[in-house]
């Protein structure tokens, strides 16, 4: 088991070289460069230009660039910003925990709601509800995410007035210095009363346009994980003991059916992560994501090179994770080999 | 009385092509401390009869019995939760597939300390105590180590035995068990019938046994229900079934038997059972039967005397000869 992770582990470190060639490229493709973003089309002096250019390293060649962008990656270093000149790591880490905030709550939604919306539709295969759900979960799987987003904004806070339209928190209302950067957590701490329900009803919308996605894709995947389950001989032996079928079909069965589902769940708490960078934006969600995408619209390469790395070694360790949760609940894994 | 009681029972399945009868027309009656032996090819229809009694069937089968009485109660007329009280505890079974039969992702001690939970209420150390002796009366070594054991750590015949703990966990009064040892290798087999063999003496629980071996009949079963394609061909005390047969499928399956056969080949019962689809008008066995009359072919047979082992023939055999006058009578 301990062998089997360190392996998996190792595997991932081709994945990591092959990322930082891919984003130091992909980034240089895009026409424009930070020093033409900063100057605009006032124009200054060519000498003034080569002196920026200079300070940024863009004047060496570009396999100089790549390979210093590698060794200083290599010692953990993810560079500075040439907008705010912070280190992008320090940036990165302010942002992060609200983007956690937002997946992790979405992936809750979607499981909350998908395995028990799955499994009973897998008991209850063929019927109405059955259908209703599957016909419903096809629409949510293909939900293009930002209209989703518009639309629940123009519906549900702008004509019913029910949720805010973009944030974490009422800032005129409440004020506070963040400690944990999880508004949920922080605004507990704060000690202000209505703070958390306030985080709470900026939540609502976010979670709702980015759980859409993972919660059909758990509420399918749990539907056909069960109906392959409820025929099992052990589902039959937990009937002959005389269970109730609550416990036949939410222990039992759903125990087993769960395994693959973990997997699904796991992939899309790193999916989410980069599906983020949508929600976040329509939302003006202070998280990374929206950060990334203000950092291409000002070219600032260092905080897209070191945003992007970072964000892919976080969801690349979260599958990684997910694999160890699945050899923990799956016994046969657990013990084998 | 008897403690199992079940009289005319047929079970339908509801399928694409109509619906489909697995049982038809079967008794089953079952003494204390009995040991019944139910015996028939593939697809006659043991499994579903049993899985009747303990109402696990899909909800695509469709049950009717004149009679369904367990220990006195109606089980038709029971409600499903009063139902559940009774399976688990005083009927218990255990299936043809050990290996796939207990839970994968729970330990061997949860599995039989659940029953003891859900039936005895015991609290945690006595189910430890309990589930401990359960694994020692069944024959597990190191009983201690194997309480956290899952499934997949154990082999067939362990895990058999395992389902049988689990089944008398709480003193069943009637345990069926379905082929309990046709998925094991031949040593194996034999061990577990003696097991169960053994548990019936001490426990005085009645037993019935599924089984296509007549040789596991001849050696552990007191009465023998036949069947073939859900029908019930033949029930009678074993000993006078092994003496003379009266249906001609039942003479033929001890034909077969190697220690029976006389020539240098053993003899077969030509042709298959029918299929789902074959709707035979007549006696379901007239196609394989040497005897068969036209009569046969056309209109089912009625049933013979309790004397000529209630056949359900229009010419039973005596001393293997088949007899003309004996249903008219
Ligand atoms: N859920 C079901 N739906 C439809 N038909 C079924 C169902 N379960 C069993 N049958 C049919 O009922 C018939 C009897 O099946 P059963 O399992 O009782 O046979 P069996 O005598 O136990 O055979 P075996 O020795 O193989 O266990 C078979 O033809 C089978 O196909
Ligand atoms: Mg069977």
């Amino acid at each position: 088991m301990v062998l089997y992770f360190l392996k998996r582990a190792a595997l991932t470190i081709p994945t990591f070289f092959a990322l930082m060639f891919l984003t130091f490229a992909a980034i240089r493709l895009v026409p424009g460069d930070p020093v033409e973003v900063r100057v605009g089309e006032r124009g200054i002096s060519p000498e003034r230009l080569a002196q920026f250019r200079h300070e940024l390293g863009l004047d060496q060649p570009v396999w100089k660039q790549f390979f210093d962008y590698v060794w200083a990656l290599l010692h953990g270093d993810f560079g500075t910003s040439v907008v705010t000149n912070e280190k992008v790591l320090t940036e990165f880490f302010t942002l992060f925990p609200a983007t956690v905030e937002l997946s992790l709550s979405a992936i809750l939604f979607a499981v909350m709601i998908g395995v028990p919306a799955g499994a009973i539709a897998a008991v209850k295969r063929g019927s109405w509800y059955d259908q209703t759900l599957m016909s419903i979960s096809v629409v949510g799987f293909s939900m293009p995410i930002f209209w989703w987003g518009l639309l629940l904004i123009m519906l549900v806070a702008e004509r019913l007035h029910l949720t805010p339209v973009s944030g974490r928190i009422d800032l005129i209302k409440f004020y506070f210095e963040p400690v944990t950067g999880f508004m949920l957590i922080d605004s507990v701490l704060s000690g202000q009363k209505g703070a958390l329900l306030d985080a709470l009803h900026h939540l609502v919308l976010p979670v709702i346009v980015l759980g859409t996605v993972p919660l059909a894709t758990i509420a399918r995947m749990t539907r056909s994980s069960m109906l392959e389950v409820l025929g099992e001989d052990y589902v039959r032996t937990a009937r002959a003991k005389g269970l109730s079928p609550f416990r036949v079909i939410g222990l039992h069965a759903l125990r087993n059916a769960l395994i693959p589902v973990v997997t699904v769940i796991g992939l899309s708490v790193g999916s989410s992560m980069a599906g983020a960078v949508l929600t976040e934006t329509i939302f003006s969600w202070p998280g990374v994501g929206k950060w990334l995408i203000e950092a291409i619209g000002r070219r600032d390469y260092p905080a897209l090179q070191g945003g992007v790395m970072l964000i892919s070694a976080i969801v690349i360790s979260v599958n990684l994770l997910v694999d160890v949760i699945y050899g923990v609940i799956n016994p046969r894994i657990r013990h084998g080999r | 009385m008897a403690l199992l009681d079940i009289r005319n029972l047929s079970v339908s399945f509801a399928t694409r092509s109509g619906a489909f009868r697995a049982v038809d027309s079967v008794d089953v009656v079952v003494d204390s401390n009995e040991v019944l032996g139910i015996v028939g090819e593939s697809g006659s229809g043991k499994s579903v009869a049993m899985l009747a009694v303990m109402g696990l069937l899909p909800w695509t089968a469709t049950v009717t019995a004149d009679a369904m009485t367990f220990d006195g109660r109606d089980l038709r007329t029971l409600g499903t939760r009063e139902r559940r009280r009774i399976i688990g505890r005083d009927i218990a079974m255990i299936f043809q597939e050990p290996m796939s039969s207990l839970n994968p992702c729970f330990t061997v001690g949860f599995q039989i300390g659940e029953t003891l939970k859900t039936h005895l209420h015991m609290d945690k150390p006595a189910r430890r105590a309990r589930t401990l002796e359960l694994l020692e009366q069944v024959g597990i070594t190191d009983p201690e180590r194997r309480l956290s054991a899952f499934p997949h750590q154990l082999s067939g015949g362990m895990s058999q035995r395992i389902m049988i703990a689990m089944a008398i966990a709480c003193r069943p009064k009637l345990l069926i068990a379905d082929e309990p040892s046709t998925a094991l290798d031949v040593t194996i087999q034999a061990q577990i019938l003696d097991l169960l063999v053994a548990l019936r003496r001490d426990t005085g629980m009645a037993l019935v046994l599924i089984t296509h071996d007549m040789g596991v009949i001849a050696e552990t079963a007191e009465q023998v229900v036949v069947q073939y394609a859900g029908r019930q061909v033949e029930q009678s005390p074993t000993r006078e079934l092994f003496r003379d047969p009266h249906h001609p499928y039942t003479f033929g399956l001890l034909a077969a038997l190697p220690e029976r056969a006389t020539g240098r080949r053993l003899p077969a019962i030509a042709g298959v059972v029918p299929g789902q689809f074959d709707k035979l008008p007549g006696c379901t066995f007239a196609p394989r039967c040497p005897h068969a009359s036209d009569l046969c072919h056309s209109q089912v047979p009625p049933r013979a005397p309790a004397r000529l082992g209630k056949a359900l023939c229009w010419t039973p055999l005596v001393n293997g000869v088949p007899q003309h006058s004996a249903v008219a009578s």
